[in-house]
C-alpha cells in the first residue's frame, strides 16, 4: 500500500482484511453448525418436535393430509433434542458473529479508503452479502426464517469467498465520476434492494421446491422440505421482501441513476448496457408483482418470475461488468482511457 | 377475418349480446364490433399487460448485448466489419438501434394503450367506490376465514357503539340501522368498517406517473439537443451551432431557442497518481472557465461576467442548458513552414488520446501556397517519452517529457475540392511521403522548442510546446421537472400500492339468552396480511373497554 496515503490506513486496509477472512471462516462453521442441526431433524418426525429447534409461523411444517403412515412416534431422545436446540442455537451466534466481523470489515474498508465501502466489485460483494445476511437476522424472527439459516449462512460465504478469491483490489482512489454524493445513495440503494432481492429470490426457489414435492407427493415426514413453512407463507414472504425491495430498486435504477448520470455524463439515460440490465431487472420485477394478482400467473409462475428476476440482477452486477466493454459502469476494469467519465 | 360481417351497418353499430335475431350467424363468429371489443378487452387484461412487460424485458435484452449505433458509434461499426454476414441481417431488424426501432416500439406503445385502457376505468370504479359506505356486514361472520366471538353481559347497542368509536379512528364506518331487516337496535346490529382505499388510489398514481415520465422524456428528447465540442484552453465558445463539433438535436429543437451564453476556457488542471494501484491515472480534474449569460449584440450589451471550476460530477448551469467536461487530451502547438519559409500552420493541434496513458494520435493539414505544396504531417504524441531497448514507449499520461513523432508528407491534401473532411484524419491519395536522401524513413522527432527542417528543402516544422484541450458536452433537455414530478409521484404511489393494507373489519353483536353474543371478522383484500393480531385487537379494545367501565 502506497505510503502517502497516511499510516493510518494501511492499517484499517489490514484490519478490513483479516476481520472479512474471519467472518469467512466464522460464516463457515456457523453453515456448519446449521447442518448439524438440520442432519439431526432428520432422524426426528415434524410432529415431534412441532416447537423444537426450527421456530417456524403457527401455518408453517403441517404436515400434508395422507403424508406417510406411521405408528406412535417415538419422541426425540434427549441427547437428539438436545443436540438439535444447541446446534439451533450455536449457528445462529455464529452467525450474528460473523456479520459482526462482516461489519467490521466494511467499516475498516471505509476507514481505509475515507469513503463509502462500495467502490468497486469487491467492495460492493461485500457489502452486498452484508445487506442479505443482516436482512436475514432482522428478519428472522418476525417472518420466521428460521429455515433460510443453511442457505444464507451457504449463499454468504459463497459470496465472500469470490470476493476475497477473485475480486480483492486493494484500496484505492475512485475514478473521477464516482467522486459524488450520489455514490453514497445510488449505491447503498442498489445493493439493499439487491440484498433483499435476493433474500426473496431464496423464498421463491423454496417455493418452488416445496410446491413440486408437493404435487408429486414426496413431502416426508422428515427432511429439509418437510420444514419449510406452507406454500401460502412462503409466497406471503416472499412478496413481502419483494415488495421492500421493487421500491428500493425503483428509487436507485429510475430516480437516483438517472439523477447521478445526468451529472456525471452529461446525460440521463443512455442505454448503457448495465442501465438496459436494469430497466429489465425492474421490468421483470413489475412482472412478478403484476403476475400476484392474475389469474393463472399465482404462486409458481410468479415464483419463476422472481427466479428470472435475481439472474438478472445478479447478471447485471456481475455479467455487465465482464461481458460489456461499453458499459460506462465498467468500473471492474480499472479507470479507462481518455475519457474522464469511463465513456 | 375474411367471415367478418362488416355489410352489415347496423350491427356493427351496437353490440347484440346472444339474440335470435343473430340465429343467421354462424358459431363463434363475431361483428366488427365484438371483435374490437374483443381485442380491447384481451389488449386490457392483466395477462396481456403481463405478457407486454415481459415481451419489453425480452425485447431490451439485444441492445445490451448487441453495439448501439446510438450508445457507442466506433465500436458498433467494427462490430460490423466484424460480422459481415451477420450485419445485413440485423440492420433490417434494427438490432443496431434495438431502442429506436419500430418493433421496439409498438411494444410499448400496445404496453402504454393496455395501460391507459386499464387504469381509466379503474380510475371511474375507484371514484364510484370512494364515495360509497362501507359494504353492509356479511350475515355469518363465523364463515370468513379470519374472525372471532365471544359473549357478554353488555347490550349490543354499547357494544356496537364501542366499536363503531374504536374503529373509526383509523377506518370509514358504516353502522346498521333498524330499516334493514335487523329490527331494534336492542336485538343486535352490526358495524362495517373499511380502510385502505388508498392502496388502490396508490395503484392510479403510479401508472399514471408512469404516463408522466413518458411524457416528460418525449418532451425532453423532441425538444432538447446535445452537442460536443473539444476546446484548446484558452480558446471561447458561444453557443451557436456552427461553433459545435457533433450536434445531436431533438426532431422538433428549434436553434432560435438556443440560449446565447459563451464562455471562455481559461486553464486545464489534473492531478496525476504517482504511486499506488491506479498509478499514472489521473485524477481532480478542473477547468476553470469564464462565462456570461448572454453574448449577444454587440460586446457592450453582453451580460456580466461570471467564473465557475468546471469539473467532473459538477456540471456548470446556464439558464436551462449545462455544460459537462467529459475528456481531456493534449494539443502540441505547431508551426509548419514551406520552403520559403511562409508560415502556412501555426497553433495548437488536437490529438486524440489513443490509451489510457495518452499516448495520442493526430493529423497537420497545412495548406501550401500554391497547388501540389500541402504538407501534412500525422503521427503520435507522447506526453512521457521514454526509449526502452530502443523501442519508443510512452511512460504515463503527465506531460513529463512531451515528444512528438509523425511522418512527413508532400503533395495535395484536398482541402479545396469543398469535400468536407475530418480534422483528424488525412487524405493521402495525392501525398508522397517524405525520405531521407539516401531513402531511408524521416520521421519528424521533436521535443519542445525544436526545430527539424523536412528533407528535400520542402519547408521545416517546429514544435513549440503542449496545450491541454477539454472536451465538453452541453446538452439542453427542456421541461426536465416534468419527468422528475412523474418519477417522485410514481415512487409515492408505488409505496401507496405496496405497503397500505386494505382490510375491512366487521362486528356484530345479538342479544341472546340474556348475554350478547360478538362475533368480529376481518378480511384482508391483498391478500398479504395477516389478521390474527387485527381481529385480536379489535376484541381487546371492545372488551378492555369494557373491563374499565365494569
Amino acid at each position: 500500500m502506497s505510503t502517502d496515503l497516511g499510516i493510518g490506513t494501511g492499517t484499517w486496509e489490514h484490519l478490513s482484511n483479516q476481520a472479512i477472512a474471519a467472518a469467512g471462516v466464522v460464516y463457515f462453521l456457523a453453515l456448519v453448525a446449521h447442518l448439524v442441526e438440520w442432519s439431526a431433524l432428520r432422524t426426528v418426525p415434524i410432529r415431534t418436535t412441532a416447537r423444537a429447534a426450527v421456530p417456524a409461523p403457527a401455518t408453517a411444517g403441517a404436515p400434508p393430509a395422507g403424508g406417510v403412515a406411521h405408528g406412535a412416534p417415538a419422541g426425540p431422545d434427549e441427547s437428539t433434542r438436545f443436540r438439535i436446540e444447541m446446534f439451533a442455537n450455536l449457528a445462529l451466534m455464529l452467525t450474528i458473529i460473523a456479520a459482526a466481523a462482516h461489519l467490521v470489515a466494511l467499516v475498516s474498508r471505509a476507514e481505509a479508503a475515507q469513503r463509502v465501502p462500495w467502490g468497486n466489485m469487491y467492495e460492493f460483494t461485500i457489502s452486498g452479502s452484508f445487506v442479505v445476511v443482516a436482512g436475514y437476522l432482522v428478519l428472522r424472527k418476525r417472518f420466521g426464517l428460521a429455515w433460510m439459516g443453511p442457505i444464507v449462512t451457504g449463499l454468504v460465504l459463497v459470496l465472500v469467498m469470490v470476493a476475497v478469491l477473485w475480486l480483492y483490489a486493494p484500496v484505492e482512489p475512485l475514478t473521477e465520476a464516482l467522486r459524488s454524493p450520489w455514490l453514497v445513495i445510488h449505491v447503498m440503494s442498489a445493493m439493499i434492494a439487491t440484498g433483499a432481492f435476493t433474500l426473496g429470490g431464496i423464498t421463491s426457489a423454496l417455493y418452488l421446491i416445496r410446491a413440486r414435492a408437493e404435487k408429486r407427493g414426496r413431502v416426508a415426514e422428515r427432511g429439509y422440505v418437510a420444514r419449510l413453512p406452507a406454500l401460502s407463507t412462503l409466497d406471503r414472504v416472499s412478496y413481502r421482501i419483494h415488495a421492500f425491495a421493487f421500491p428500493v430498486w425503483t428509487f436507485a435504477v429510475l430516480i437516483t441513476g438517472p439523477i447521478w448520470a445526468h451529472q456525471a455524463w452529461s446525460s440521463y439515460w443512455n442505454w448503457d448496457p448495465k442501465e438496459v440490465c436494469a430497466f429489465i431487472t425492474w421490468v421483470v420485477y413489475a412482472a412478478y408483482l403484476h403476475a400476484r394478482a392474475t389469474a393463472g400467473w399465482r404462486g409458481r409462475n410468479a415464483a419463476i418470475l422472481a427466479l428470472v428476476g435475481v439472474a438478472t440482477l445478479w447478471f447485471n452486477f456481475i455479467g455487465i461488468n465482464y461481458f460489456s466493454t461499453t458499459s460506462q459502469h465498467s468500473y471492474a476494469n480499472g479507470a479507462p482511457a481518455s475519457s474522464l467519465v469511463a465513456r | 377475418m375474411s367471415d367478418l360481417r362488416t355489410d352489415q351497418p347496423e350491427e356493427t353499430g351496437r353490440w347484440q349480446p346472444s339474440g335470435d335475431r343473430d340465429h343467421h350467424r354462424r358459431a363463434g363468429e363475431l361483428t366488427a364490433w365484438e371483435l374490437l371489443r374483443w381485442t380491447w378487452r384481451q389488449l386490457t387484461s392483466m395477462r396481456t399487460a403481463l405478457i407486454l412487460l415481459l415481451l419489453l424485458a425480452l425485447g431490451a435484452i439485444p441492445g445490451s448485448v448487441i453495439p448501439q449505433s446510438g450508445v457507442d458509434a466506433l465500436k458498433t461499426q467494427n462490430w460490423q466489419a466484424a460480422h459481415p454476414h451477420l450485419t445485413p441481417i440485423y440492420e433490417r431488424l434494427s438490432l443496431f438501434s434495438v431502442y429506436h426501432s419500430p418493433w421496439f416500439a409498438a411494444i410499448y406503445l400496445l404496453l402504454m394503450v393496455s395501460l391507459v385502457g386499464c387504469i381509466v376505468p379503474r380510475l371511474f370504479v375507484y371514484w364510484r367506490g370512494y364515495r360509497k359506505q362501507p359494504p353492509v356486514a356479511p350475515r355469518n361472520l363465523t364463515r370468513l376465514p379470519d374472525h372471532a366471538s365471544y359473549t357478554t353481559t353488555d347490550q349490543p347497542a354499547v357494544v356496537l357503539q364501542r366499536a363503531a368509536h374504536h374503529l373509526s379512528r383509523r377506518n370509514r364506518v358504516a353502522t346498521s340501522s333498524s330499516d334493514d331487516g335487523w329490527g331494534s337496535p336492542e336485538e343486535g346490529g352490526w358495524v362495517s368498517a373499511e380502510r385502505g382505499q388508498l392502496r388502490e388510489a396508490g395503484n392510479l398514481l403510479f401508472h399514471l406517473s408512469v404516463l408522466v415520465v413518458l411524457v416528460g422524456f418525449g418532451i425532453g428528447s423532441l425538444f432538447g439537443y446535445k452537442g460536443g465540442v473539444i476546446l484548446v484552453v484558452g480558446n471561447g465558445f458561444s453557443n451557436t451551432l456552427t461553433q459545435y463539433d457533433d450536434f445531436d438535436p431533438g426532431s422538433l429543437f428549434d436553434a432560435d431557442k438556443m440560449e446565447p451564453f459563451c464562455f471562455t476556457v481559461h486553464d486545464f488542471k489534473v492531478q496525476w497518481i504517482d504511486s499506488g494501484p491506479r498509478q499514472g491515472l489521473a485524477r481532480g480534474f478542473q477547468a476553470p472557465l469564464t462565462y456570461r449569460r448572454s453574448c449577444q449584440g454587440d460586446p457592450s450589451s453582453w451580460s456580466a461576467e461570471q467564473s465557475y471550476d468546471l469539473r467532473v460530477n459538477h456540471p456548470l448551469s446556464i439558464g436551462g442548458t449545462q455544460i459537462f467536461l467529459i475528456g481531456h487530451g493534449y494539443a502540441p502547438v505547431i508551426t509548419v513552414r514551406d520552403g520559403q519559409g511562409h508560415k502556412l500552420y501555426d497553433g495548437p493541434t488536437v490529438f486524440l488520446p489513443e490509451s489510457s496513458d495518452f499516448e495520442s494520435f493526430g493529423v497537420v493539414k497545412a495548406a501550401g501556397l500554391k497547388a501540389g505544396q500541402d504538407i501534412g504531417l500525422e503521427g503520435l504524441f507522447y506526453p512521457t517519452f521514454a526509449l526502452v531497448h530502443g523501442q519508443p514507449i510512452n511512460v504515463m499520461g503527465d506531460d513529463k517529457n512531451p515528444t512528438l513523432s509523425m511522418l512527413a508528407y508532400v503533395g495535395d491534401l484536398g482541402l479545396n475540392t469543398g469535400v468536407p473532411q475530418s480534422v483528424y484524419a488525412m487524405d493521402k491519395a495525392n501525398m508522397r511521403e517524405l525520405k531521407r536522401p539516401d531513402g531511408k524513413m524521416f520521421r519528424v522527432d521533436l521535443q519542445p522548442h525544436e526545430t527539424v527542417q523536412l528533407p528535400d528543402g520542402a519547408g521545416s516544422v517546429t514544435f513549440h510546446g503542449v496545450k491541454h484541450w477539454t472536451r465538453l458536452q452541453i446538452s439542453r433537455t427542456p421541461d426536465v421537472w416534468i419527468t422528475l414530478l412523474g418519477v417522485v409521484l410514481a415512487l409515492v404511489g408505488l409505496l401507496a400500492s405496496l405497503f397500505i393494507r386494505p382490510r375491512r373489519v366487521w362486528v356484530r353483536a345479538r342479544r341472546r339468552d340474556g348475554s350478547t353474543l360478538v362475533e368480529v371478522a376481518a378480511l384482508d383484500r391483498s391478500g398479504g396480511g395477516d389478521l390474527a393480531p387485527v381481529l385480536s385487537s379489535v376484541v381487546d379494545s371492545l372488551q378492555g373497554e369494557e373491563g374499565t367501565r365494569a
